[in-house]
């Protein structure tokens, strides 16, 4: 073992029917440094923190730990807990109706009887020494969600691990509650812990980090001193390819081509949501690409929700090309030619078991009618089409989609969306969750759609890209519509300012 | 594409071959059968028998006709009302996710219907003035078993209610309802002809029952060709709220499943009471939802909805009538058959559990890894000597 490290793992293998999710990785962690481990969705970083904490068990290759002479074999995540392996998931995984120290200490008393004033006091003081801002016995569910997170590493640095996991710990914090989770990761580098920081913020990564991992395709390409190695080299390396610079997608659109007086492609009146939106008059017009901004719960995905007929619609006009329509279910939304890309992939996107071909023809072969199906022929020869046409990364089309990696399954959902041919394609955060060359894909795709004279709804929760693509966006705010920007105003200050409510 | 690959990799290793006939849905199933089979004429030559299991012989029944007999003649004829809903519970489980209980005693409620109708018929008329009657009959007990299954969906579909709780009420109340038809008479038809559906069409060596099995097994592999029946009820199965952004009804669906498996109890129980000419209220296809349930489980598929393998589960419910037959033959007593069968079950479900499936995938994801590992060993080494 390398002189210093608390963790080496070895040509670490990890198949799946049809995906080699890792092949021959090598990783190495020291004492005291916060290594960042990065990738493009589908790169293997998962897969290599669900090995090193015996979620999968390993194919080939073997792990070290300090202190151990043989290799370690880790059976389950409960076996790597005892190891010293903690982790700290995106998604919290305690108990919210437990309190702060039950939490920190479940699963962790002796014998049958446990001194809970006792246990409390211990928390107490370890939630000082750490200054995170809680009493332990607030009840979990009560507490913010960076607070959460914070109280799931003080139970992991309680535990005395010597290898820390964060997987993703910052996606939903906001900026102060980052810097106070990372003043927290600086504490216990100093104290020796080793932290493995997978993020998908580059920004954070050269915050925080001494050394960074990079795996593409399940394969390393290598482990460097963050000096060493400048952002845009880092992203040319996860991407295998020089880096497009972003700042440039916009370029080429050319908006002067909108023809505002002309009618427009969907127009509502007065569209009354029952999901506690005010009615709101919107117009799109052909080879537009606009915007609803607003933060979350603001009313922008329930506005476009409204529009596609997703949730019940209580009052207002609908018009296409000038005629009037009624949209009452997606049925009728997607028979007028709209598409819609939902804000929760998991829940409302895919359909987890069925195939990447079936995910793909599911729109179109709906709208087609339940007695009129797809020969198995044509259905192939759609999917084969636009997996190549998006690039999609999947064994064969057979492959289950919720097997893909969250980029490639948001890649199927747009295929699906762009088989069905619409004239108005509303995309709600179709780039949350995914690798940053996906993301550009995907910006450059709506550019590119609207180019062809569709016209798309495009929200995001960050501002950067829907100043990229947005010729028009409309501010939310607590379910109305505040403002509407364009042109010279569509940028940062001016969004924020319409967005909170301030004048400027 | 896909094909050639397929045809490629089956010629390189007989392995993954087999690999791939494992992971099939219908494995269990058919090696369920296989083992039967092989059991029964291990059977037959070490237990010295005078007649063979399989044997099928044709010979003249009690009415005076040809008909065939035999053990495998029997299992495919008993086993016709299993198969039949095998295909109705297989659609439901999919789309709803939960199971039908109530089809034992709906099956009850269809044969009272049947009877009801014929029952007042003059055995003396006409040949045709007879087919009309059944006819009758039978088209009125698919209206009201599809409605009953229409009340269950709805259950399930609009008011969100867990399957197997909705089918309780049905489960409970239906044998009255069946009773209540006939005001809980006795009826027995004696006309011949009636029995003709559930026993032998004179002339026609085969069991009726056989032959409407082979018709309805037909109509579903029509519509599950023709229709996207497959694709939606899978969807909705697997993810409801997607579904419906894509254009599906959900609840729509949900109902349609549960409909099918109304017109597939009505055929069970126009079977049923033709094959007795009477009804026992309470006894009439006892216990045969949970056969049915069993019947899906055996061809693999998930209990909790979402894909499904129809073949597979009919294989099923052959297996499980095999397996009954088999445990006669062995004298085992009927009190006891349950207990033997319970066994059996157990060692099928496990062996097609997904932990044990997850075993063998792992091994055989192992055995791959210590492939390329010895061949990047290989390269290296290979390497190493070119440097030097």
């Amino acid at each position: 073992m390398e002189e210093g490290a608390v963790l080496e793992m070895r040509g670490i293998c990890k198949f799946f029917p049809g995906v080699r999710a890792l092949e021959n990785v090598d990783f190495t962690l020291r004492e005291g440094e916060i290594h960042a481990l990065m990738g493009e969705n589908g790169a293997g970083k998962s897969t290599l923190i669900k090995v090193l904490t015996g979620v999968y068990p390993k194919d080939a290759g073997s792990v070290w730990l300090k202190g151990t002479e043989k290799p370690i074999h880790i059976k389950s995540p409960q076996d790597a807990q005892n190891k010293g392996i903690a982790t700290v998931y995106q998604e919290i995984t305690l108990c919210p109706n437990l309190t702060v120290a039950e939490n920190m200490y479940i699963g962790r008393t002796k014998g049958p009887l446990t001194n809970w004033g006792n246990i409390n006091r211990r928390a107490g003081k370890l939630l000082d020494e750490l200054d995170i801002p809680v009493n332990p016995k607030e009840q979990l569910g009560n507490c913010s969600i960076a607070v959460q997170q914070m109280v799931a590493i003080a139970r992991a640095v309680d535990m005395e691990c010597k290898v820390l996991i964060l997987d993703e710990p910052t996606s939903s914090l906001d900026e102060q509650e980052v810097q106070k989770l990372f003043v927290l990761m600086r504490d216990l580098r100093k104290k020796g812990v080793g932290i493995i920081f997978v993020t998908h913020f580059l920004e954070q990564v050269y915050e925080v980090c001494d050394r960074i991992t990079v795996l593409r395709d399940g394969k390393l390409v290598g482990e460097y001193i963050i000096e060493d190695l400048p952002r845009v080299q880092l992203v040319s390396k996860m991407l295998g390819k020089d880096f497009d610079d972003m700042a440039d997608i916009k370029s080429d659109t050319d908006i002067a081509n909108i023809d505002l007086n002309e009618t427009p492609v969907y127009e509502a009146k007065h569209l009354t949501g029952t999901t506690g939106i005010k009615p709101f008059d919107f117009e799109i017009h052909k080879g537009e690409v606009n915007g609803f901004t607003g933060l979350l719960g603001s009313g922008r995905s329930e506005s476009v929700r409204a529009i596609f007929g997703a949730d019940r619609v209580a009052g207002g006009k609908t018009m296409m090309n000038g005629k009037p329509v009624r949209i009452r279910k997606p049925l009728d939304a997607m028979k007028l030619g709209i598409s819609y890309l939902p804000e929760d992939r998991k829940n409302d996107g895919i359909v987890g078991d069925l195939s990447v071909r079936d995910n793909i023809i599911l729109a179109l072969q709906v709208m087609k009618g339940f007695f009129r199906p797809f020969s198995k022929a044509q259905a192939e020869a759609f999917a084969d089409e636009y997996i190549k046409l998006l690039n999609i990364k999947t064994a064969s089309t057979d492959t289950p989609i919720k097997s893909l990696s969250g980029g490639n399954q948001q890649k199927v959902i747009l295929a699906r969306w762009l088989l069905a041919n619409p004239v108005y394609l509303i995309l709600d955060e179709p780039t949350r969750g995914i690798d940053v060359g996906t993301k550009v894909e995907i910006q450059k795709l709506v550019l590119k759609l609207a180019a062809e004279g569709k016209s798309v709804t495009f929200i995001s929760s960050e501002i950067d890209e829907m100043i990229r693509t947005c010729s028009r966006l409309i501010v939310m705010r607590d379910g109305k519509v505040v403002g509407e920007l364009k042109g010279d105003d569509l940028n940062q200050n001016k969004i924020m300012a319409t967005i909170a409510g301030g004048e400027s | 594409m896909s094909t050639n690959e397929n045809a490629i990799s089956s010629r390189k290793s007989a392995r993954s071959f087999f690999g791939k006939m494992v992971r099939n849905q219908l494995f269990i199933p058919l090696a369920a059968l296989l083992l039967l089979i092989l059991f029964n004429i291990a059977a037959d030559i070490f237990l010295h028998v005078e007649t063979s299991f399989f044997k099928v012989v044709l010979e003249p029944s009690s009415a005076g006709n040809l008909i065939l007999s035999g053990n495998l003649i029997t299992i495919i004829d008993n086993a016709s009302e299993l198969a039949l809903l095998a295909i109705g519970m297989t659609l439901v489980t999919s789309a709803a996710g939960g199971q039908d209980i109530s089809v034992g005693a709906t099956i009850a409620i269809a044969g009272s219907t049947v009877l009801r109708i014929v029952k007042g018929v003059s055995p003396n008329i006409s040949g045709g003035k007879f087919a009309v009657v059944i006819i009758c009959a039978f088209l009125l007990c698919v209206v009201v078993s599809a409605l009953f299954g229409a009340f269950n969906g709805a259950l399930v579909a609009c008011f969100k209610i867990q399957p197997m709780v909705a089918t309780l009420i049905l489960f409970t109340a239906g044998r009255s309802i069946a009773a209540w038809i006939n005001n809980n008479d006795n009826i027995s038809i004696n006309d011949v002809r009636f029995g003709y559906f559930g026993n032998f069409i004179p002339g026609i060596p085969v069991p009726t029952p056989v032959f409407i099995t082979a018709i309805c097994l037909g109509i579903i592999a029509l519509v599950l060709k023709f229709t996207n029946l497959r694709l939606y009820a899978q969807s909705v199965g697997i993810n409801s709220s997607s579904s419906r952004l894509n254009g599906i009804n959900p609840k729509m669906i949900k109902l349609l499943t549960f409909i099918i498996l109304g017109v597939c109890v009505a055929v069970c129980g126009f079977i049923k009471v033709s094959r007795t000419s009477s009804i026992t209220y309470a006894v009439i296809a006892n216990n045969i939802e949970m056969d049915a349930i069993l019947a899906v489980a055996l061809g693999g598929n998930n209990l909790g909805g979402g894909k499904f393998n129809l073949t597979a589960s009919v294989l099923g419910a052959y297996v499980i009538q095999f397996l009954t037959t088999t445990l006669f033959r062995m004298k085992v007593s009927s009190s006891a058959i349950s207990a033997y069968k319970a066994i059996v079950v157990i060692l099928l479900i496990i062996m097609s559990s997904p932990f044990i499936r997850k075993k063998l995938a792992d091994r055989k994801s192992r055995r791959e890894a210590a492939r390329i590992t010895r061949a990047k060993a290989a390269l290296d080494a290979g390497a190493g000597k070119e440097s030097v």
